[in-house]
């Protein structure tokens, strides 16, 4: 193990290979004090390098030692298993469910994209209030994190949501009492607001700060069980007056980055809206969704929404485990239900 | 000695700060300048606010446009400080939070007619939960002589209505680009609508002299006026910004490519929100050839069956400005004729179905031919007719003079 992989900063290390401590193994067996001498530092910098470098060859350690092959790697085995007991948060509508798989995934980064007026705040909303939806009903009972950048989140129209989930609720509950007499909780409709936690973001630097803060946020509020995070749009920031297009791009692959390290550890679903832009594709406009071809990479899922006809259709775009599909879904007054319309509902493509 | 002591030192002082649902809008005006916030007083440990000072690394966001790595070269410090570092400064930066059951009471509580200026059409009122909502950008959108601009005045006279009759009792601005204003037509809905204040003496002229007109003629002109009246927004008591319209600046520059409104985009909508006010935006229309730029790569196939039909080239109406603005406005209302009859639609709304009212234009101003909104399905809803057009415009001739 080599001294330059190491997490200190440039001068030390510099510092180190110059006075000749190359490997990890030469820094073991070495005093502070000798160190501070050898590298002209004071004594203090000399015990944090030796404490970063015996954490470091202390996982050397482990890796070759145990059981594990790799230090932190699961078996795909494991993660089947993981994979199958892992819920996932319901869009109310049926035939979306399905090409889904059931919903979105925990532990996954979903984009979802579309023409405006086309659902995308409406189904991010009808997100935050399914997480919420008890386990005793099959839901996962958590609660949500909204980052709204462009200001269209409608409380009146969260309530409006939240309702309908409450009486469906209601109406499952009598159904099921039938059999058995237990009775299961009641949500009120203002429980549900009560459990989304809403971030406003008004610039771009402000939501990278949100994406840091949230680890420690979600630390903070582990109790409560943070279940989604949704950021209503990853684009709005990035679109406007944005001209270093190499720095949009850094910043934007980092966010990413930490979004999905945030949804593996603390087993959450996140949901990236994004906005649809025009692009030139074999002499004629098309639409595609914004932020570019490195951006694509971003997230495990992309749903794409889209009119077919009068119809509003869901599309994945892209997803590792799922197959290309799309599905109808209407925006009702309840919010997002399947489609009425009789014609065949999934189409695999 | 470690860098966590003083995190867990912050985070105790800023606790308090979190959540103060009774003054939230002040802090939301103060965030939007979270970014600019100098990190020299953000009570970093001296030693590492100075390296950042020494690199000309002195807001949020100078820091947090650079990743942890870049910012361990450029500071020569490790990584572990320069994460502890970059999570202060973001949680300093980071705007506070509230529940949306919160949000919810305040607007309620604080907020006259819980946010809406009601636009006396009985329908529309309805599916929008009271009216054009305080707080976001609401668009119309429609060809020439369909009443745009007639909307616009209605408003205007709303907002300066006194709370007794409807109104929101306060100042109007209004950015009338396109040199459309017509006091006297204000005066005359007035005295149509509401005859019981217009008729007392010196009404007319309060009412008229709440509403403040800007005319500018370049966009860098509108743009200073825009930056301008933020102060004025909030000092003045001015319930409702009227924009008619954005797309004569745009198009002015058209010669140079694309306009570049990201700016004004951004800046319009933090005017709505910070101000808490309705802000009313007209937009124009432009033909475009069908089925241009409205379908993904992955519909390309769909497109053979419409190929034929399309060959003889159709032209349809769409919203001069485009998908970029699209997604910037909250509501989107589409005016619009049929046959002759003009027609209000709800094209993009995060709380009413698309529905569609026909209306007529008369001397109090805009009303409705019935109340009940037609549902309108898929598409439909955004798609802007223009027949019998010649028809509306003669029209209008007669009810403006």
């Amino acid at each position: 193990m080599d001294v330059s992989s190491l997490p200190i900063s440039p001068s030390h290390r510099g510092k180190l290979i110059s006075a000749g401590y190359s490997s990890l193994s030469s820094l073991s067996s070495l005093s502070p004090s000798r160190l501070a001498l050898d590298l002209k530092i004071s004594e203090n910098e000399a015990v944090e390098i030796l404490k970063v470098a015996s954490v470091r060859s202390g996982q050397d350690k482990i890796e070759s030692g145990s059981r594990a092959l790799v230090n932190g790697a699961q078996t795909a085995w494991d993660m089947l298993h993981e994979e199958e007991s892992s819920k996932c948060i319901t869009t109310s509508c049926s035939n979306l469910d399905e090409i889904l798989s059931g919903g979105i995934h925990c532990k996954e980064v979903t984009e979802i994209g579309g023409v405006p007026g086309i659902g995308k705040t409406q189904l991010g909303i009808q997100l935050a209030v399914n997480v919420q939806i008890p386990a005793e009903y099959g839901g996962l009972g958590g609660k949500a994190v909204y980052i709204d950048t462009e200001g269209s989140f409608m409380v009146e129209r969260v309530l409006q949501i939240a309702e309908a989930c409450a009486q469906d609720m209601l109406e499952y509950n009598t159904l099921l009492r039938r059999d058995s007499q237990a009775c299961l909780v009641d949500k009120q409709p203002k429980s549900f607001l009560d459990n989304i936690f809403y971030f406003r973001v008004c610039t771009y630097t402000e939501q990278i700060a949100v994406i840091n803060y949230l680890e420690k946020f979600l630390s903070e509020h582990k109790d409560v069980g943070v279940k989604v995070v949704i950021v209503d749009s990853i684009t709005f920031h990035f679109r406007q007056d944005f001209e270093d297009m190499a720095l949009r791009t850094r910043l934007l692959s980092g966010m990413a980055l930490k979004l999905m390290k945030l949804a593996k550890k603390f087993n959450l679903a996140v949901v990236l809206l994004n906005q649809v832009t025009n692009k030139f594709v074999e002499g004629s406009f098309q639409l595609t969704l914004a932020l570019g071809d490195s951006w694509a990479h971003a997230a495990t899922n992309r749903i794409i929404l889209y009119w077919n006809g009068n119809e509003r259709h869901a599309f994945i775009d892209k997803s590792p485990s799922l197959p290309s599909a799309s599905s109808p879904y209407t925006v009702t007054g309840r919010g997002i239900r399947n489609s009425t319309s009789n014609c065949k509902r999934v189409k695999l493509m | 000695m470690g860098p966590f002591l003083w995190r867990e030192g912050k985070r105790n002082q800023k606790k308090g700060v979190y959540i103060k649902p009774e003054t939230n809008f002040p802090i939301q005006r103060a965030s939007s300048e979270m970014a600019n916030k100098l990190i020299s007083e953000m009570g970093l440990p001296k030693s590492i606010a100075n390296v950042f000072s020494a690199r000309n690394i002195l807001t949020a966001k100078d820091a947090l446009s650079l990743s942890e790595f870049e910012l361990m070269e450029l500071m020569d410090v490790g990584l572990e400080e320069v994460m502890a570092a970059v999570g202060h400064i973001s949680e300093i930066s980071c705007p506070p939070y509230q529940t949306a059951l919160s949000l919810l009471e305040q607007r309620n509580h604080n907020e006259y007619l819980a946010g809406h200026l009601p636009t006396g059409l009985k329908g529309l009122d309805a599916a929008l939960c009271g009216g054009i909502p305080f707080g976001v950008v609401t668009e119309l959108v429609g060809p020439a002589g369909i009443g745009k601009t007639q909307f616009c005045l209605k408003l205007a006279l709303l907002a300066s209505l006194p709370t007794s009759h409807g109104g929101l009792g306060g100042r109007v601005i209004y950015i009338d680009v396109e040199s459309k204003f017509s006091s006297r037509r204000i005066i005359e809905m007035g005295l149509s609508s509401f005859p019981e204040i217009f008729n007392m003496e010196g009404m007319a002229q309060q009412m008229a002299g709440r509403i403040l007109v800007l005319q500018p003629e370049s966009l860098s002109e509108f743009t200073e006026s825009l930056q301008k009246i933020k102060v004025s927004l909030l000092q003045h008591d001015v319930k409702l910004l009227i924009i008619d319209s954005m797309t004569a600046l745009a198009s002015g520059e058209y010669g140079q490519g694309p306009p570049k409104l990201g700016w004004h985009i951004s800046f319009i909508k933090s005017l709505a929100e910070c101000c808490r006010i309705p802000v009313v935006v007209t937009n124009q229309v432009r033909s475009q050839v069908r089925d241009e730029a409205s379908r993904y790569v992955f519909q390309g196939h769909d497109r053979a069956d419409t190929l034929e039909d399309t060959s003889k080239v159709e032209y349809h109406l769409v919203a001069a400005l485009g998908i970029h603005w699209a997604h910037a406005v909250s509501i989107r209302l589409v005016l619009e004729s049929r046959s002759g009859k003009r027609l209000v639609k709800i094209a993009k709304s995060s709380i009413s179905p698309s529905l569609g009212f026909f209306f007529r234009i008369d001397a109090s101003g805009i009303s409705f031919l019935n109340y009940e909104g037609e549902e309108m399905s898929g598409p439909e809803a955004n798609s802007i007719h223009c027949q019998g057009q010649s028809g509306i415009i003669n029209y209008d001739h007669e009810a403006l003079q």
